[in-house]
């Protein structure tokens, strides 16, 4: 008998935190939809929901590619009321999918024009970076090797088996690298790869296992002096003072150029209110702080980044672009001929 | 059979019984219903539309990916490692399921609860702590095993062992040593008596915990992406790349027919290996069956065992502990304290303390809900079985195909089923603790049924005839026998839910983020203090899960004799 009370308390215990913790969506409440590396100051979403009076509920489902194509998956009937989190290489697929309204923040002439690549205007510009060949600068300087500038240098021998890169199918930074060399070597960049394939080349599953375990700059033992990273990786390396230059740096001439864009899902709820919440993305305080939230630039003029950034990761000049047309015709082309280039 | 048997076979209950049964029939909907609205119907919803086209069903897709060499070969791939990891890490858990039934030594509670940490563990923490020890410059690298098959064999070892120690263990410990002993006194050799007369016995868990290894490891996905490298492919790391990155959902579902066709032919192999009949043993408390290891023989059986523990389990653990206190100032809590601060200020992470809360709370959810449809299940099947039908072996086999559909195919069903009232739970907190009773379940089953099935009928017969009401007679006899089952099944589902299973990675979670859920964004990001942070929070992990089970297998039933 008193077991048989206790499970009943229990279970009835369990319930009642269950339901207390089954938050329902009230008419005051604003979804965003985005990926799993979003990321804002608490300070600033309160700021938000305070300014308008409503809750700011953050969906995360996966990865870019994965939540956008769950947003394709139930257009009609969105998950929330916008999204954070299309970039270039995906831009097409989700203007081709109408899955968004259009909108013009009232802050978009503060974004460069190269940066608004979507002329329909359903996604706006919110930041930006830069995937980049990184190198760890003690283990180059053990092996006698200068840092390569260059993706030729690349397949040259004296960097003879040190590169880890990820697989473009399961990585993102792994699919901008392999941009970059189409952008660079057009129709020779499968030439391009069975050379670099034939130098020794460590393919990864994705960054974490590339930066962490295999690149010597990851800090836990790796043995690979050169890894496909951000530009904006080198600060975090540097763990105390400010030293000339970060243990790692990132070859400038090396970089795809990667945008993350923001719109109003076609079927929104609060359309209105998802409308403020792309402006609020362009404003000043939001900008300010994605460098330090998210680890990408900023796309609003005159937003500076924080001091180590401007030491240890600078900006690239001239990054490789591709038009979001052209990535998403040939996309899948592109990785299914990667794999047969580099794996098979 | 060896003569040492009782007399087997399907038992009739006595006809003064029939008419106060319960309807276990209509309580099967229960279980059945679960899975109609949580499985069936998602699975079906986006398989359809991937199959559906101009108003009709086509199933060129199918053709198109049998006819594709590539594909094929991915198939056999599939099936192949899943097999030989099976048949390893069965090979490798008898001895230990033997370890913990049958001997008595100081820290074997512990130990048997601890054994279920790598179940929990994150893939790619588990992945770079075994990186770190076979990579080129660790110390087993010499094995040259890195990106071979023969990492994703150790791996998937690594993650079931515990799968069938607890669950043979869990019938071994009430196993009568006597019949043994029997066998052993009327000149039987140790190896004869073993596989005539205990095999037999333990057959039912075995196979129950054989087909599990088998769809886990058929599904296996971090582990071949991480350890494996690109050269590796299986059915679900395709299922994946054509869904969630491609958004090809015609060729998705006719990969996931593929899947779903080999395991429902395989599942049938191991049902029929299974065998037909219902073994009724004379069960034991566990108390009663193990003791404490006599002579050099024991002594080494036990030793070898923990060896094999402490290198194939421990090693790749004492990595992940190493580096949480590897600070770049020397060792220290430095890490710890750096996870302490990651909840304040941003939404990316929450503490350490509101995570585990998070994780917890699922848990507890996903395990009540597990042993409800389960526990029903598991009865039902029982019960059925008895009377010889076939519902029993459907019951059980659809209650398991979840573990046997991919991952990424349930949640993105999901989202395109589940959207309209009254189901409208796609972005619900109960989708989650929902994907993880998916998961659970099959393991509850197959962690009770062995035992409850194996009660001699004679005890209920014998407790009827004494007087004892249907009800009573379940309380009395099979809910006592059956305790240590249930704690073990709990334990799992509780450890399952914990470990944030694969089914959850791809359903859209509210800002709750869990231990998993923190360790894998504190791997997003660049950093020695995010990479230890990271470590030190599946350090965490480890602790949580281990004392959770623990604590969940001190519940016992008095008078069972349960340790």
């Amino acid at each position: 008998m008193r077991r048989t009370v206790a499970l009943c308390v229990v279970l009835l215990l369990g319930c009642t935190a269950l339901v207390a913790c089954d938050s329902s969506t009230d008419s005051r409440t604003v979804t965003l939809v985005t990926h799993d590396s979003f990321a804002v100051s608490k300070a600033e979403l309160r700021a938000f929901e305070q300014a308008h009076n409503v809750r700011v509920k953050i969906l995360k489902s996966g990865d870019a590619g994965s939540t956008l194509n769950q947003v394709i998956l139930t257009k009609g009937k969105p998950l929330g009321d916008a999204m954070f989190g299309v970039d270039n290489t995906f831009l097409a697929r989700a203007v081709n999918s109408d899955v968004f309204e259009p909108y013009v923040p009232h802050d978009l002439g503060t974004v460069p024009a190269r940066f608004r690549l979507d002329p329909t205007n359903e996604l706006t510009p919110i930041d930006y970076a830069d995937v980049c060949l990184n190198y760890d600068r003690a283990s180059l300087a053990a092996k006698g090797v200068s840092p390569p500038t260059s993706l030729d240098d690349l397949v040259q021998p004296e960097y003879k088996g040190m590169l880890v890169i990820e697989n473009p199918a399961s990585s993102s930074p792994g699919l901008a690298f392999v941009l970059a060399t189409i952008a660079k070597y057009g129709d020779g960049w499968r030439d391009y790869w069975t050379k670099l394939r034939a130098n020794g080349l460590k393919v990864d599953d994705g960054w974490e296992q590339a930066y962490y375990t295999d690149f010597a700059g990851g800090g836990q033992g790796g043995t690979f002096p050169l890894v496909v990273s951000y530009a904006s990786s080198p600060p975090a390396g540097v763990t105390k003072g400010t030293p000339a230059v970060a243990p790692t740096g990132a070859a400038l001439d090396t970089c795809f150029r990667q945008v993350e864009f923001a719109g109003v899902l076609r079927g929104a709820k609060h359309p209105g209110l998802a409308r403020e919440l792309v402006d609020w993305m362009l404003s000043e305080p939001f900008q300010a702080g994605v460098a330090d939230q998210m680890y990408v630039y900023p796309l609003r003029d005159g937003v500076k980044v924080p001091p180590s950034w401007a030491l240890y990761a600078p900006v690239p000049g001239h990054p490789f672009i591709l038009t979001p047309t052209q990535i998403a015709r040939s996309r899948n082309t592109w990785i299914n001929e990667w794999t047969d280039t580099v794996l098979r | 059979m060896s003569a040492a048997e009782p007399p087997n076979g399907p038992v009739g209950p006595t006809p003064g019984a029939r008419s106060r049964r319960f309807p276990w029939v209509l309580v099967a909907l229960v279980p059945l219903a679960f899975l109609a609205v949580f499985f069936v119907y998602p699975v079906g919803s986006i398989m359809g539309r991937g199959l559906w086209s101009h108003g009709r069903l086509s199933l060129g897709a199918i053709g198109d990916v049998v006819d594709d060499s590539g594909l094929r070969r991915v198939a056999w791939f599939t099936v192949w490692q899943a097999a030989a990891s099976t048949l390893l890490t069965v090979a490798i858990g008898l001895p230990g399921a033997c370890l913990f039934a049958r001997y008595d030594f100081r820290g074997a509670r512990f130990l048997h609860a601890a054994i279920i940490v790598p179940f929990v563990l994150p893939t790619v923490v588990v992945g770079s702590a075994f990186l770190a020890l076979l990579g080129p410059g660790g110390p087993l690298g010499f094995l040259g095993v890195e990106n071979t098959v023969w990492a994703i064999l150790l791996a998937h070892v690594f993650f079931n062992y515990a799968v069938v120690v607890r669950t043979v263990g869990g019938l071994w410990s009430h196993l009568d040593p006597r019949r043994e002993e029997a066998a052993r006194m009327l000149g039987a050799s140790r190896a004869r008596v073993f596989v005539h007369v205990t095999l037999p016995a333990l057959r039912p868990a075995i196979a129950a915990s054989a087909a599990i290894v088998f769809l886990f490891t058929f599904t296996s996905f971090g582990v071949i992406l991480v350890l494996g490298g690109p050269h590796f492919a299986t059915l679900e790391t395709e299922i994946y790349r054509q869904t969630a990155l491609l958004l090809d959902l015609r060729t998705a579902a006719a990969l996931s027919i593929v899947q779903l066709v080999a395991v429902v032919v395989l599942l049938g192999i191991g049902g029929l290996a299974r065998g037909r009949h219902t073994v009724s043993l004379g069960l034991r408390p566990a108390t009663d069956t193990a003791q404490r290891p006599h002579g050099p023989r024991a002594w080494a059986f036990v030793a070898g065992n923990l060896a094999v523990i402490a290198g194939l389990l421990g090693l790749p653990l004492a990595v992940l502990v190493e580096r949480s206190f590897a600070t770049p100032a020397g060792p220290s809590f430095g890490f710890y304290r750096a996870l302490g601060d990651v909840g304040t200020g941003s939404t990316f992470l929450v503490a350490p303390a509101e995570a585990i809360r998070n994780s917890l709370t699922y848990a507890v959810a996903a395990t009540a809900i597990a042993l409800l449809i389960g526990g029903i299940a598991a009865v039902v099947i029982v019960d059925r079985e008895r009377r010889g039908g076939h519902f029993a072996r459907a019951l059980d086999g659809l209650l398991a195909l979840p573990l046997g559909v991919s991952a990424v195919t349930v949640g993105f069903g999901f989202l395109i089923a589940l959207d309209s009232r009254p189901l409208d739970l796609r972005t619900s907190w109960w989708l989650v603790p929902i994907a993880h009773t998916l998961v659970a379940t099959p393991f509850v089953i197959r962690t009770m049924t062995p035992v409850m099935r194996s009660i001699d009928p004679r005890l209920r017969e014998a407790a009827a005839v004494l007087g004892a009401r249907p009800q009573r007679v379940w309380r009395e006899v099979d809910l006592r026998i059956g305790a240590r089952a249930v704690a073990v099944a709990a334990g799992f589902a509780f450890a399952i839910s914990l470990g944030e299973f694969g089914a959850t990675a791809f359903i859209v979670r509210p800002e709750r983020p869990t231990l998993p859920v923190v360790i894998y964004r504190l791997l997003s990001r660049p950093g020695a203090t995010s990479f230890g942070a990271a470590m030190a929070a599946s350090v965490i992990l480890m602790v949580l899960t281990a004392t959770a089970v623990l604590v969940i297998e001190r519940f016992h039933v008095p008078g069972t004799g349960e340790r």
